[in-house]
């Protein structure tokens, strides 16, 4: 299964505070470890909220929002994106993460497409895939 | 990883057992292995360290590095197994006393595996169960044992036979590296290539059986394939100079990028050119792409990076109609210059009829219908079936199409077949 790992933000994240060489060298074993084992498929870290946007829809209008955003616990400032075995091997990897100046970060499994189940009807799938199409066209 | 189903019923301690052990079972082994000097003996102090986990972390909790005490346990299990046999008293007495005062116990305030070693250990390992002295059916059994951490019946249910079948083909790999005194060492410069080309033929084998089952109902089991996709993510993150790793790699992300569109809905095979490509996983297909990229910059292209290219025209392809059929047939011809094969000639053929010349891909199918290798490979009639559709010999090619329903031991496939048969009649009718 895969699943995205949320790095949630700081007040040093938020701060635009970069992280020292030891957090970095540390993150990068961390990360070759996580290469190494055949768990890791991406990530990355995000600036702060401050040079990021929100775009809000109502009523059919799209309202843009400049950063930065108040409620930094629920902001994020990094990604990972794993594949792993169950719920519980992304945890034992969380756990191994060198983290330790109160960062959190939050687990999410991605949807696969058995997990809409019945609800998602061979009609809506095929109207899924003529979406996607119509996109690529667009987008080349 | 362990002897029960799992993991429905079973608690969250045991799950987390689980995750632990498929997190860190090969070094385990491998550690292990490098200081006992034999994978076996290695794997199954391994193993005795699972079990009392699993008897005394319910009860006890989970200790605070749950691998350092994996580790220890079965140091000291090592230590207590030899001295108990007899057998095993007079070839390993030397090295229990070794381990009884081997490295110091391990905590959380240092690495539980020696760093600096541990890559070479785990690459090691996997070499080890891949050794040209067992048979490839002991090699898979192992590799996916010794270096995947599966249990014996994870493996069994995955290749669809008994838990016993593959005990003992771990039991013999096992017996046989022991008796032929292969040790735990890296293979010599000399025999580099040739010990790599056996590692990616079975990491390749298990991720084709997961691709598509040989046998029984179910098209594709893909947990075996995800499994081998992180044996080839370990191997190439261990050996990152190595082009034909990360072609296999490339390949394999390439081909797994397919999975959610080879089945529909009711589970019945959809082929290739008529997947609905917007389910091809796109993540799987970038990092393909990028790592066939990177094979390519490495070295000289081998068999499984070329592969890889040919599945990255399929997956540079949004629609089927902007294949690059021209580059594919060149692929194949890169891969027939590297040795003649039959199959190879025959996905050249299909290759040729796409591109626009199905009379000339005809004419190399019959030459390798007089091929022995080929006789009851059931893609020959099929592609025969297909090219023939192209000439519009309809009446032909429903008898091609028949013939290779009754030659596939799928019954998805079979079942698409039969449809094709009963098309390609209904047209010439």
């Amino acid at each position: 299964m895969r699943c995205m790992v949320f790095v949630k933000a700081t007040e040093d994240s938020e701060a635009g505070v970069m992280p020292s060489e030891k957090d970095l060298s540390e993150m990068g074993a961390f990360n070759e470890e996580l290469v190494a084992a055949g768990v890791m498929l991406d990530g990355n870290g995000l600036h702060p909220s401050v040079k990021g946007v929100r775009v809000r829809y109502d009523d059919g209008a799209a309202q843009v929002i400049d950063g930065p955003f108040a409620e930094t616990k629920e902001l994020v400032a990094g990604f990972w994106v794993w594949e792993v075995g169950s719920m519980e091997e992304a945890i034992e990897w969380a756990r191994r993460i060198p983290f330790n100046h109160g960062e959190s970060v939050e687990i999410r499994p991605v949807f696969e497409p058995e997990d809409f189940g019945e609800e998602y009807t061979p009609e809506l799938q095929e109207r899924g895939a003529a979406m996607e199409a119509k996109i690529r066209e667009q987008h080349g | 990883m362990l002897g029960q189903p799992m993991p429905s019923e079973s608690n969250a301690t045991d799950r987390t057992i689980e995750a632990v052990w498929r997190i860190d079972s090969a070094k385990l082994v491998a550690t292990l292995s490098r200081q006992v000097g034999d994978v076996g003996l290695a794997e199954d102090m391994a193993q005795d360290a699972l079990v009392v986990a699993l008897e005394q972390w319910p009860e006890q909790g989970i200790p605070d590095s749950p691998t350092a005490w994996l580790l220890t346990t079965a140091r000291n299990r090592g230590i207590d197994r030899i001295r108990r046999d007899r057998t095993l008293r007079e070839k390993y007495g030397e090295i229990a006393v070794e381990l009884g005062r081997a490295e110091p116990e391990p905590g959380p305030e240092r690495a539980v595996f020696d760093e600096d070693r541990i890559g070479d250990d785990v690459l090691t390992l996997l070499f080890t169960a891949c050794h040209p002295a067992l048979t490839v059916d002991s090699q898979v059994a192992l590799t996916l044992k010794a270096v995947g951490g599966l249990s014996t019946p994870e493996i069994a249910r995955a290749f669809l036979v008994s838990d016993a079948t593959i005990a003992q083909r771990v039991v013999r790999a096992k017996r046989t590296l022991s008796e032929s005194g292969v040790g735990f060492a890296p293979p010599g410069d000399d025999e580099l290539s040739e010990r790599l080309r056996a590692v990616l033929g079975v990491i390749y084998l298990i991720f084709n059986e997961g691709y598509a089952a040989t046998s029984g109902e179910s098209w594709m089991r893909t947990d075996l394939s995800a499994e081998a996709l992180r044996l080839g993510r370990v191997l190439v993150g261990l050996a990152p100079e190595e082009p034909e790793a990360h072609g296999l790699v490339a390949l394999m992300e390439i081909q797994a990028s397919r999975f959610p569109a080879r089945t529909d809905g009711e589970g019945r095979v959809v082929l290739l050119m008529d997947q609905d490509r917007a389910r091809w996983d796109r993540l799987l297909i970038r990092l393909g792409l990028e790592r066939l990229e990177l094979a390519e910059a490495l070295g000289p292209a081998g068999p499984y990076l070329l592969q890889a290219r040919i599945a990255a025209c399929h997956a540079r392809a949004a629609r089927p109609e902007d294949t690059d059929w021209h580059e594919i047939v060149a692929g194949y011809d890169a891969l027939l210059e590297l040795g003649p094969n039959p199959v190879t000639e025959l996905n050249r053929a299909v290759a040729v009829g796409m591109a626009g010349d199905p009379a000339a891909a005809l004419a190399t199918v019959d030459d390798l219908g007089s091929d022995r290798r080929m006789s009851g490979y059931h893609l020959l009639p099929s592609v025969r079936g297909e090219l023939l559709a192209k000439l519009g010999r309809f009446d032909e090619a429903a008898g091609e199409f028949e013939r290779a329903a009754e030659m596939t031991g799928n019954d998805r496939e079979r079942q698409v077949l039969e449809a094709k048969a009963a098309e390609m009649k209904e047209i010439s009718s």
